[in-house]
């Protein structure tokens, strides 16, 4: 499709140039692409049928892996600090995805919540690491040796931000077109006759967790390093569960349905704060039911039906 | 370690295991019958112990004998069952049957997220307190330690009474054949003439009763805090998946195991305290994916 590369461009030329028309739009851009890096991780493990309940576990890795280094080194190196975070959030999901994978559905999500609930716990409580509550401090690194102001810092995480969304953005979404991305979608349909053909279900699940959880880990170093903090916060259920309801509410049919469905989230968030104000978490359990009884398929599929293109697969009733 | 505290931390995880089991056993009852987990189950937890709380406060208010607490407690976690749980399933869960697995999941998770959200609305975030209920029965001195009468003789009588009577229930009457009959197969249950409808609506308030029940029982021995029913909800499952979801027995022995060992944790390793439950389910998990109480089911194809 020809059109494609022009509208990422175009997409990467908009959002590039907004923060040029005002300073706050730049803060609450990056924020909102770093979520959609971890919404983008949700969205790959929903191509399998599987919904965690737990990925601010890998959000929460991430950043404090960018913490604990940065505090180490009184700042450090960028793209460092970056790779480290994702190799880290990377390995956790390896671990852990070791035995998650044997799961679906039910256990799949609740053991990831149960992950991360004692993740949380221990970052609460082992205080003399990890700052309690009050979480740790992350001090601004350099970028490529330079020493930058808090403008121009700010300025790199924001293009740093564009271009993980762009990449990580195509490269999702030519993973799930690859023969691993069609297996990982055979997953919800017929997850036996799968195995039949030969391929190993657990494996093909567990590179889709791995790839999932660096791109949390990926997203949470993000948000530590534009807000200069990583709190035990990063690895709340409600925040595993913001994820969970902007990847439905983006819709799975399509990569743009996660960074489209953060800024909408992001963006309604801050408007409808005041609004709202106490009773925001029930607005969202309620949009959540409305979307799942309603409009499974979320905004991404609603796009896809009214652009008259054919849905993904459906998942198929066993005989 | 010594005896008197190995009895200490015994008697703390009996207590605490028979609090864990009222919930888990609402969870796995659910599951059983309706094939559905409710990830609300924690707020059912929350809102039993916030109920009673209010309710015994309000008790106070008017000046009624302090032992009306009691009933209140029972009181509150039926209330909370019946209208909470009830509208729950008439409103949500009867609708999404049908639907795919992961997709029902988001519905009950969606639920968890709201009722905590309306529980900070109603309650607040300061922590709430009643003591008399523990107060009034006194202590017991066991082999020269005192302990609180209501957390080593009544939670684990309660949780042993709900046990026979649940397996009383299931075994011996004919709405607990009924509720069998469409656990172990909808369809056939359907066809000779039962109303699956309503066994689901009294399984769901039967297991949501359970669950409020634990919440309130738990009021006396401890602060009631916001994030509570997030913490119950994961331990809850954690003991229904060791044991196997939808064992109701195994649930009770998987509770105790977990109960125990997270007290003993206290003395011997207090920052494992919070891992202990989650060690025990991953171990167990391991070695026997299904549970430990569970039947291997055969392969659907």
């Amino acid at each position: 499709m020809p059109w494609r590369p022009v509208l990422i461009a175009a997409a990467a030329l908009v959002a590039l140039a907004a923060p040029f028309a005002a300073g706050w739009v730049q803060t609450f851009l990056i924020l909102a692409l770093a979520k959609g890096l971890a919404v983008l991780g949700i969205l790959v493990l929903l191509q399998a049928g599987q919904v965690s309940f737990g990925h601010a576990l890998y959000f929460a890795i991430g950043a404090y892996a960018v913490a604990f280094v940065a505090r180490g080194l009184a700042g450090g190196e960028l793209v460092t600090l970056l790779l480290f975070s994702a190799i880290i959030a990377g390995l956790g999901g390896l671990v852990i995805g070791l035995f998650v994978v044997r799961y679906r559905y039910i256990f799949f999500g609740m053991l990831n919540l149960a992950f991360s609930m004692v993740f949380y716990s221990i970052l609460e409580k082992f205080f003399h690491l990890t700052g309690g509550s009050d979480g740790i401090r992350v001090p601004r690194p350099s970028v490529l040796g330079l020493t930058l102001g808090r403008d121009g810092f700010e300025l790199t995480l924001y293009v740093v931000a564009i271009v993980c969304a762009v990449l990580f953005g195509v490269l999702v979404h030519r993973y799930l077109k690859s023969p691993l991305g069609q297996a990982l979608r055979a997953i919800k349909s017929n997850e036996t006759r799968l195995e039949y053909i030969g391929v190993s279900a657990r494996r093909v699940l567990l590179v889709a967790y791995v790839v999932s959880a660096v791109l949390c880990g990926l997203g949470g170093a993000i948000t530590a390093l534009a807000q200069g903090l990583a709190t035990p916060e990063y690895a709340f259920w409600i925040r595993s569960g913001e994820f969970v309801f902007i990847a439905i509410l983006g819709g799975a049919a399509h990569v743009a349905g996660a960074f489209v469905g953060a800024l909408a989230f992001e963006g309604i968030r801050s408007f409808a704060a005041v609004i709202f104000a106490d009773g925001w978490q029930m607005a969202l359990g309620l949009m959540l039911i409305a979307v799942v009884l309603f409009a499974s398929e979320g905004i991404a599929g609603l796009w896809v039906k009214l652009t008259g293109k054919s849905a993904p697969a459906k998942a198929e009733a066993a005989p | 370690m010594s005896a008197q505290t190995m009895a200490l931390a015994f008697f703390d995880g009996v207590a605490y295991a028979a609090l864990v089991f009222l919930v888990a056993v609402g969870l796995t009852l659910i599951f059983g019958v309706m094939r559905i987990l409710n990830i609300a189950h924690g707020s059912l937890y929350a809102f039993g112990a916030y109920a009673a709380a209010s309710l015994v406060a309000g008790l106070g208010l008017m000046g009624w004998s302090p032992w009306l607490a009691y009933p209140a407690l029972a009181v509150a976690a039926a209330l909370v069952g019946i209208i909470v749980g009830g509208a729950i399933e008439t409103l949500l869960l009867q609708r999404i049957y049908a639907k795919e697995e992961s997709l029902q999941l988001l519905v009950t998770f969606a639920v968890f997220m709201v009722l905590e959200n309306v529980q900070r609305l109603v309650w607040g975030v300061q922590p709430y307190f009643v003591a008399e209920p523990v107060q009034m029965l006194g202590n017991i001195n066991l082999g020269g330690i005192d302990y609180t009468r209501y957390q080593t003789l009544l939670l684990p009588a309660v949780a042993l009474a709900v046990l026979l009577g649940l397996r009383l229930f299931l075994k011996g009457t004919l709405s607990g054949q009924i509720i069998l009959a469409v656990t172990e197969d909808r369809e056939a249950a359907t066809a000779i003439g039962v109303n699956a409808k309503r066994v689901f609506f009294v399984t769901f308030v039967i297991g949501a009763s359970l669950a409020a029940l634990g919440g309130a029982l738990a009021a006396p021995t401890t602060s009631i805090l916001p994030g509570m029913g997030a913490d119950m909800i994961v331990l809850s499952f954690a003991v229904a998946a060791t044991a196997g979801l939808g064992q109701i027995e195994g649930a009770a022995l998987t509770a105790l195991l977990i109960g125990l060992g997270r007290s003993f944790a206290v003395y011997l390793a207090p920052e494992f305290e919070v891992l202990t439950p989650y060690l025990i389910m991953v171990l167990v998990l391991l070695a026997r994916p299904q549970g430990l109480f569970a039947r291997p089911e055969a392969r659907r194809i």
